[in-house]
């Protein structure tokens, strides 16, 4: 696979995010496939951002290792992403502003100097620089600028013609200016195969929220949060059109508990969160189990604990997601591996809850919901909404006007049909004490056992495998790598990596941690002589999970990262290497 | 024909001998027949304490929530089909100490729900503590040497932050409790119902003596101006807010009609289809 990588960086605050965004929608638009990574800090301006874009002919998950040219708006730029730049990499620097230093000199970089700042203050507006590098990273990719033109066109349409005039300006003073001062320069991009493609480029977060919609969810409580509130800014955006609703709660304690009673009372509801919030909706978790009322909770996981890394990605809330809220319940935890996926699963996620009645969590984290893809297509007849055993308002009719059992201990697996407010006959109340059939508080020994047990088997009929483990297909290897969520794609190149240097290899990427799938990694484990479990931790939360569910203690060992980055490749290829 | 005996359940509350709360069931109970209102499209939800229990009592659809966490649920149901009548309820613990954020925030959205109050200025199903409007020097478990804290004044609060409806009942007086229910549950938008429902088992202060002996009725005073926010926290403040009667009421939005998202149609009765043309617009929002 061939590929090209483009990062730009600078100050917090500068628009380095719109010129990435730009440069990407153009590429997209001509049919390449792109990730995107942004870099970012918790901070409004200063500090350092970066945006990068890996350019490929296939799709791809990960923005990859290293880098073919940077934009640098100042020398931080330089001096904090040069390790990523290969040989024969150029550097397009602001020269108006700094002369770059290159921090070593074994690795063969061309410094182009442009006066991107000066170039913007002659059109007279500073940020005018932005597009002035992206104009020069047309050129020195070897496209020609009329397609980034049109996308200035669409993006600043509303902003009139007098600001489109500018961007183009500068798009085309970036373009001149490099093919004149460096026409020896070119980095080739991977061949597109051809013509123009409708790639959808999408975040994770967008996925989340447009895959939401189409499952029927018609209520988001939400509370800001980063790496999160993209997935509320989607549904305001997309859900009124639907009469889909929108509340910004004072909480996450009270998103939590809005979503449950959306779902008490006949709404898909969900909340989207991060770990601090998620924390802060453990007791509501308990009472969604407790009273078998659906919840779907989105945790786009971010460095912890407390405000930890807030702009960083990391893996760390799993044992939170499994193990949290005093008590026990039964749920669900999903982990989507892409952008793809995270469509498809939410969709999954609210069907589930309706059908256990139980809470449904998906854990993406920051790499997953923030980073951008080139999406082939999303097919949104895939999955079908299945209301479980929501009764229609004839089958209460028919039951008479006795009291109504919402908790039904004769229930078949435990799951008994569920009502809504307004239903004539299905008058309940929906507890969070434990309760008879009817929904009466009690303190009954027996009773108390049956309603537990009801509880806790509910999901035993529920094979965690069908909504699918990743694995590579391998019928003889030797070293086993497992991963959940958005690791997926390093541990699959890495595995590429590694077989090219002669290791037998497999990949088993888990997409459900709750209830656990068993017997697809148990199978796998028995026939591997050592297996890496690959997680953005400190502890092995999913090593130890494994250790949990299938023992194998000692063929496991944990390759971590905790540093708030995602994984590269290399990482994952030397931490095996040094162990096998 | 909706008659009392509907909202009746057959089991008989857990609350004590005497307490303020069997009169606070019977008022609500009282004031839902004479709406003329369906069991079937009520809602009662409540959160954790004596009071608490009354959405077991009542013959509606219910939520025995979480502690100090009934407004948000109340939110939620409300939101998801504004058909329904809405009624949150708990006690003074519930909705002024560990809930009064939610309460803050709900009553200046103006959430079309009503909030009554239990108010007895003490933890009751914990066996006695201090709560957060009991009065400064009221001794309990929690505060033996008397509670150094001032008291938190709802009623203010709800004026000042945005509450459409504020009044205040009492469990001595049903006549004029089950009145302001019912102009509470009339009202468009958020009615909070403070109701002195005194605790016989562990409040020895707070008595149903006490607030008959000081307790002043709004009733009874014609020159009261109800759409005043500065005649009503005076008359709170004039009389150490031991007051009874509807003191404040406007007419605005209420929240489902004016939110991101806002139908007319309940939005548990929307059609969940996307199609075909939707979800390719939708397609092309990432292109």
């Amino acid at each position: 696979m061939k590929d090209l990588k483009w990062k730009v960086g600078g100050a917090q605050g500068e628009g380095i995010d719109s010129t990435g965004e730009i440069f990407a929608i153009t590429l997209n638009r001509l049919g390449y496939y792109l990730f995107a990574y942004r870099h970012f800090m918790s901070l409004v301006k200063g500090g350092h951002t970066n945006y990068k874009v890996r350019i490929s002919s296939e799709p791809i998950n990960y923005h990859g290792d290293d880098l073919d040219i940077l934009i640098a708006f100042d020398q931080r730029t330089i001096d904090e992403n040069f390790y990523e730049l290969k040989n024969n990499s150029i550097i397009i620097y602001d020269s108006s502003k700094f002369e770059a230093k290159t921090p070593d000199e074994n690795v063969k970089v061309t410094l182009c100097p442009i006066p991107l700042y000066d170039f913007a203050k002659e059109l007279g507006n500073s940020i005018m620089k932005n597009m002035v590098a992206t104009g020069a990273s047309c050129a020195a990719v070897g496209l020609e600028v009329t397609p980034f033109l049109e996308v200035i066109d669409d993006i600043f349409k509303k902003k009139g013609e007098k600001i489109i005039n500018l961007n183009r300006e500068a798009i085309q003073k970036g373009f001149n200016y490099f093919r004149e001062n460096y026409p020896e320069i070119k980095l080739d991009l991977p061949d597109k195969k051809g013509k123009e493609k409708q790639n959808l480029f999408m975040t994770g977060n967008e996925a989340t929220g447009i895959g939401a919609l189409n499952a029927g969810c018609r209520f988001l409580a939400a509370y800001p949060i980063t790496p999160a509130t993209e997935i509320m800014y989607n549904a305001i955006a997309n859900f009124p059109k639907f009469g889909g609703k929108v509340i910004q709660a004072e909480d996450e304690i009270a998103a939590c508990m809005m979503a449950i009673g959306g779902n008490f009372a006949g709404v898909r509801s969900m909340t989207s969160t991060s770990g601090p919030g998620l924390s802060l909706m453990m007791e509501a978790l308990g009472l969604a189990g407790i009273s078998e009322t659906p919840l779907v909770i989105v945790d786009v996981q971010r460095g912890g604990p407390a405000t930890g890394l807030p702009t960083k990605t990391e893996q760390s809330d799993i044992n939170e997601i499994i193990y949290g809220s005093h008590g026990e319940i039964p749920r669900i935890v999903i982990t989507p591996t892409t952008v793809e996926e995270a469509f498809y699963y939410i969709q999954h996620a609210f069907n589930l809850s309706e059908k256990y009645q139980c809470p449904v969590i998906v854990a993406t984290d920051m790499f997953l919901g923030m980073s951008k893809k080139s999406v082939t297509d999303l097919d949104f007849e895939r999955v079908k909404i299945d209301r479980g055993l929501l009764l229609k308002d004839d089958e209460l009719l028919k039951s008479g006007t006795g009291t109504f059992k919402r908790y039904d201990l004769s229930s078949e697996f435990g799951i008994s049909p569920r009502s809504i407010p307004g239903q004539k006959n299905g008058r309940y109340v929906a507890l969070g004490n434990e309760h008879e059939e009817t929904g009466y508080e009690t303190e009954d020994v027996e009773m108390r056992m049956k309603m537990m047990d009801k509880r806790m088997h509910k999901l035993n009929q529920f094979n965690p495998e069908e909504l699918g483990v990743y694995y590579s297909e391998e019928d003889e290897f030797e070293t086993l790598v497992i991963g959940f969520g958005s690791t997926h794609a390093q541990i699959n190149e890495a595995q590429k990596v590694l077989k090219e240097k002669g290791l037998k290899v497999a990949h088993l990427q888990l997409k459900i941690l709750h209830p656990f799938p068993s017997n697809i990694v148990k199978e796998k484990v028995e026939k591997a002589q050592k297996v890496f479990v690959i997680e953005n931790n400190a502890t092995g939360q999913l090593r130890q999970l494994i250790q949990l569910e299938i023992g194998a203690h000692v063929k496991l060992s944990s390759i971590l990262k905790y540093n708030g980055n995602p994984f590269t490749v290399n990482e994952i290829v030397d931490g095996i290497i040094r162990k096998v | 024909m909706v008659i009392l005996k509907d909202f009746k359940v057959e089991t008989n509350p857990t609350w004590c001998p005497g307490c303020g709360h069997y009169t606070v069931l019977a008022a609500l109970q009282r004031a839902a027949a004479n709406l003329g209102l369906e069991p079937d499209n009520m809602v009662l939800v409540t959160g954790i304490g004596c009071s608490s229990k009354i959405s077991q009592h009542f013959n509606s659809y219910g939520v025995h929530s979480l502690h100090g966490r009934a407004l948000p649920v109340a939110t939620g149901v409300k939101l998801a089909n504004h058909d329904l009548t809405v009624v949150a309820a708990g006690g003074d613990g519930d909705g002024y100490g560990i809930g009064v954020g939610h309460f803050m925030h709900t009553l200046r959205r103006n959430i079309d729900i009503t909030y009554i109050v239990m108010d007895n200025h003490i933890y009751g199903l914990t066996t006695g503590q201090t709560s957060p409007v009991s009065q400064k020097g009221f001794k309990s478990k929690t505060s033996p040497h008397g509670s150094a804290e001032e008291p938190l004044r709802p009623l203010q609060t709800a004026i000042i932050n945005g509450a459409s409806f504020v009044a205040q009942a009492f469990a001595g007086d049903i006549n004029q409790m089950t009145r302001i229910f019912e102009e509470g549950i009339k009202h468009r938008g958020f009615s909070h119902i403070n109701v002195f429902s005194p605790c016989v088992t562990f409040n020895k202060i707070n008595t149903f003596e006490w607030f008959k002996e000081h307790l002043v009725n709004l009733d009874e005073k014609s020159d009261y101006d109800y759409t005043n926010k500065y005649h009503a926290l005076e008359f709170l403040d004039r009389h150490g807010s031991i007051v009874t009667g509807i003191l404040y009421q406007e007419d605005r939005p209420t929240y489902h009609e004016v939110m991101i998202g806002a139908t007319k149609t309940p939005t548990s009765k929307l059609d969940l289809t996307i199609p075909k043309e939707e979800s390719e617009r939708l397609k092309a929002l990432f292109r």
